[in-house]
């Protein structure tokens, strides 16, 4: 009997990784939750990235419930996700917003051209300090923000259609929920 | 067209992987001697088929082949040759290549160097062997294809990641690799003996160079690893029980048990099972390494781009092969014990305790590292234990092996002589004691420093007593044969690794400053000057440098020219200037401009004084030379006649002479 004990143990160790497995693709990812969750986003005034004279800023987005995703043409991840977001874009219901995270401009606008643009509007944070007062840990990563001005959602890590569908979905139509 | 020839070359490996798994292992099974046959040429031809697909990705990168999607997403035009080859693993798919790629280069040196092992018993070990080719071989195929198009192709790629634009980190994953994948001749051993219901000693003989060989890699591979860290990071820490960290360290602590639990499993053919649970267990760390960087369970610096798939995918694999071996274990283990007894007061004993230790050391490790999962599973929020939980408990555990470690070599197998061991533990203690009483002068009674003096001083010293010894009692040509001089060496080292642990993290002195051009900053007898930054640029990189000179009592010792480079696609990276000693290094990081950007006003600097770090890898790289040399002794070598291998026969006068000697 002692000598099914490594199995025993094994299987406990098995069940938890496979429970990890579950749980990061039905949970917030990655490590600690984002502490600005249900706090207003930081205040921002960035350039388009097609047209840098132009700027957007979080005062121009107020009163309606936008999604910023964070991603950059060096970023590997980020290619893996971009035919999620070209193919979930459309039927998200509210705009996505790309977030040009320590890039240069010309790879993001190469990288654009050749992958898909499935942004409403990309803006552009070269230095990446805007990037630091969203807490952002790298890209990619998605916000979901209210008409308010409040961070709702975070993902660190690509969506994948299992995210949006489990995550994502909910909470835009949390959002859509409770708009007047 | 060639890498849809490198997609074909990887199927065609992983049917010839099956054909290796299956064939001869329902050859041994039966009997069937033209089954086991096919074990050597399946490995053969999965090896070429292997090495062409690996092949045909270098080629991809060197020749800027951006159609593939690997390569795009991980080369660019401006990287340098020697990096573009470093690219070819730089990222998941790759990597798992080069895993494969090294499976392959162990097994073909398994199949040639296993030929006065029994046919079945071969058979056997090579089938497992292709077991886990077929797994890895399938996971690349269906998971993770690096030979994946990328149309219209692209004029220019994306980089890799600036991270490992570092000679220490070309080196570091293959080295890993080495290692982990090099616990799998021993992992196949076991199995092998399992299914067979018999384990003989001179089988464990056999397996026993592999598993030094093993540890020697991946010793050398994590002291890479901790020296980029070092260099690279810009903080200065050498080690930061990181997940990822933790999952190559976990075999680590294993081989460590294992290569101990072998010797007295050969020497004495005792604790058989013991032996193979570590076996089983070395290797599934390993795959639990690669399970932890790939699946996104865990985060951490290191992951690779994860996704749930292949966390699923290397589950079910991880399943299958070790809750396979355990079961296996579970009912095959009362075959293959026997051995001979020992005293409570005996070198079994003491090796016995060391390799317990080690074993609780690996679960303590894996039980912190895995502790953010529990705590979602038991939900008790997000919590993680750090430093602090594996800096108390690590040192806890390892102290009854520091001390343990001086008197192996002392104590006979079976039953120890207490007369022997007094006398040389005495010495021992006397030069510890008076070591740490000098050292306290010098360290302004710093206690961790001291216990560190004391206790490189007490492993070094007996190791160095036995050294003497030796070669008083033996004669010429018999005194140190390769198998103890490794273990000479790999203890030797633990004294120096000690000396650079506790008096670096116990005496360093750390400073964040703001310094202007002409600050000086004095660290000790250390005057630092800030001489401001000027533009210098790299192949594929261009960098603010500044200029550090550094002066010790008024004379000039160096200049040092930390970095802040960025590489083309904006990405930052720091390259910290060391000013190495054997007796200390200076590191200087640059931080940030201060003044508004304005690059030649004040910068943040991080200044560190850190005594005696360099001895952690030298360290290391002793316990590597440890591991290397005691796999090349020739005893192991030697065939054996069939009277010899019984596993119930008397030792003959020959290997009665080896157990002496060994450790």
């Amino acid at each position: 009997m002692s000598r099914l004990v490594p199995f025993l143990g094994f299987v406990l160790l098995a069940a938890l990784l496979g429970f990890g497995i579950w749980w990061n693709t039905g949970h917030d990812p990655r490590t600690v939750p984002s502490p600005l969750i249900n706090k207003p986003a930081p205040d921002f005034v960035l350039p388009e990235l097609d047209d840098p004279a132009k700027t957007v800023s979080k005062a121009s987005l107020l009163g309606k419930p936008y999604l910023v995703n964070v991603f950059a043409s060096w970023c590997y991840v980020c290619g893996e996700e971009h035919p999620v977001l070209m193919a979930e874009a459309n039927q998200l219901g509210v705009p996505l917003i790309g977030y040009n995270y320590k890039d240069a401009p010309d790879d993001a606008k190469a990288w654009l051209a050749r992958h898909g643009n499935p942004y409403s509007m990309v803006i552009a944070d070269r230095s990446g300090r805007t990037a630091l007062n969203f807490g952002v840990y790298g890209a990619p990563e998605t916000y979901l923000i209210d008409a308010r001005g409040i961070i709702r959602y975070k993902r660190i890590g690509p969506l994948t259609p299992e995210v949006i569908k489990q995550q994502l979905e909910p909470a835009i139509a949390a959002l859509k929920k409770e708009a007047p | 067209m060639t890498p849809e020839l490198g997609q074909l070359a990887l199927i065609l490996a992983m049917l010839l992987a099956m054909a290796q798994a299956v064939l001869p292992l329902v050859g041994a099974w039966r009997g069937n001697r033209a089954l086991m046959a096919t074990a050597r040429p399946a490995a053969a031809g999965q090896a070429v088929f292997v090495a062409l697909a690996f092949l045909i990705l270098v080629w991809a990168f060197l020749h800027f082949d951006f159609s593939v999607r690997y390569v795009a997403d991980n080369s660019n035009l401006e990287l340098p040759w020697y990096y573009r080859i470093a690219a070819v693993w730089g990222a998941h798919e790759g990597s798992l290549l080069l895993w494969i790629l090294i499976l392959n280069v162990w097994t073909i040196a398994l199949a040639i160097f296993s030929r006065n092992l029994p046919e079945a018993f071969a058979a056997r070990v090579l089938g497992v062997l292709g077991l886990i080719s077929v797994g890895f071989l399938s996971f690349t195929i269906f998971t993770s294809d690096p030979f994946g198009r990328l149309l219209p192709m692209p004029m220019n790629g994306a980089d890799l990641n600036p991270v490992l634009q570092d000679p220490g980190m070309t080196f570091h994953p293959p080295m890993l690799y080495m290692g982990y994948v090099g616990f799998s001749v021993a992992f196949a051993f076991s199995i092998a003996a399992l299914l067979g219901g018999s384990m003989e000693q001179a089988w464990v003989r056999q397996a026993r160079p592999w598993t030094n060989a093993a540890w020697g890699f991946l010793t050398c591979g994590i002291v890479a690893g901790s020296w980029w860290a070092y260099a690279e990071l810009g903080w200065g820490g050498w080690w930061f029980w990181d997940p990822v960290e933790n999952a190559s360290f976990m075999p680590w602590l294993v081989g460590a048990a294992l290569i101990h639990a072998q010797a007295i499993t050969e020497k004495r053919g005792s604790l058989r099972a013991w032996t193979i649970l570590l076996s089983i267990f070395a290797f599934s760390l390993s795959l639990l390494g690669t399970f932890l960087v790939r699946s996104g369970v865990l985060t951490s610096v290191h992951a690779f781009a994860s996704d749930p798939r292949r966390g699923v995918y290397i589950l079910v694999f991880l399943a299958i092969v070790v809750g396979g071996s355990l079961l296996l274990y579970a009912l095959r283990a009362p075959k293959v014990m026997g051995g001979k007894p020992f005293a409570v007061f005996s070198r079994e004993t003491a090796l016995l305790i060391g390799n317990l230790m080690f074993a609780v050391a690996a679960a303590m490790v894996l039980l912190g590292t895995l502790f953010p999962l529990i705590g979602d599973a038991l939900h008790l929020g997000k919590i993680s234990v750090g430093p602090p939980y594996f800096g108390l408990l690590f040192p806890l555990l390892m102290t009854p092996v520091v001390l343990l470690l001086p008197m192996g070599p002392y104590l006979r197998w079976g039953k120890g002589d207490g007369g022997l061991l007094k006398g040389m533990l005495i010495r021992c203690a006397i030069a510890a004691v008076a070591c740490a009483i000098v050292a306290a002068f010098f360290v302004d009674g710093s206690l961790k420093a001291i216990v560190g003096v004391a206790a490189a001083v007490w492993v070094g010293a007996g190791v160095l007593l036995y050294v003497i010894k030796r070669w008083r009692e033996m004669p010429h040509g018999r005194r140190y044969p390769a198998e103890m001089a490794g273990m000479l060496f790999a203890h030797f080292g633990v004294a120096v690794f000690l000396i650079g642990v506790l008096l670096s993290e116990s005496l360093s002195v750390s400073r964040d400053v703001r310094m202007a051009p002409g600050d000086v900053q004095t660290i000790g007898s250390y005057q630092f000057r800030f001489d401001g930054i000027k533009q210098t640029t790299g192949p594929n990189w261009h960098a603010e440098q500044a200029s550090v000179t550094v002066t010790h009592d008024g004379k000039l010792l160096s200049v040092m020219h930390p970095q802040k480079r960025t590489y083309p696609h904006d990405q930052v990276q720091t390259e910290s200037a060391v000013d190495a000693g054997i007796t200390r290094d200076l590191y200087v990081a640059l931080g940030e401009p201060m003044d508004a950007g304005n690059l030649h006003g004040a910068w943040a600097l991080r200044v560190y004084y850190k005594p005696f770090v360099r001895w952690i890898w030298g360290g290391g790289l002793l316990m590597m030379l440890g591991g290397f040399v005691a796999a090349c002794d020739r005893r192991f070598r030697v065939k054996r006649t069939a009277t010899e291998t019984a596993v119930t026969t008397a030792p003959s006068p020959n290997t009665r002479l080896a157990g002496e000697a060994q450790a």
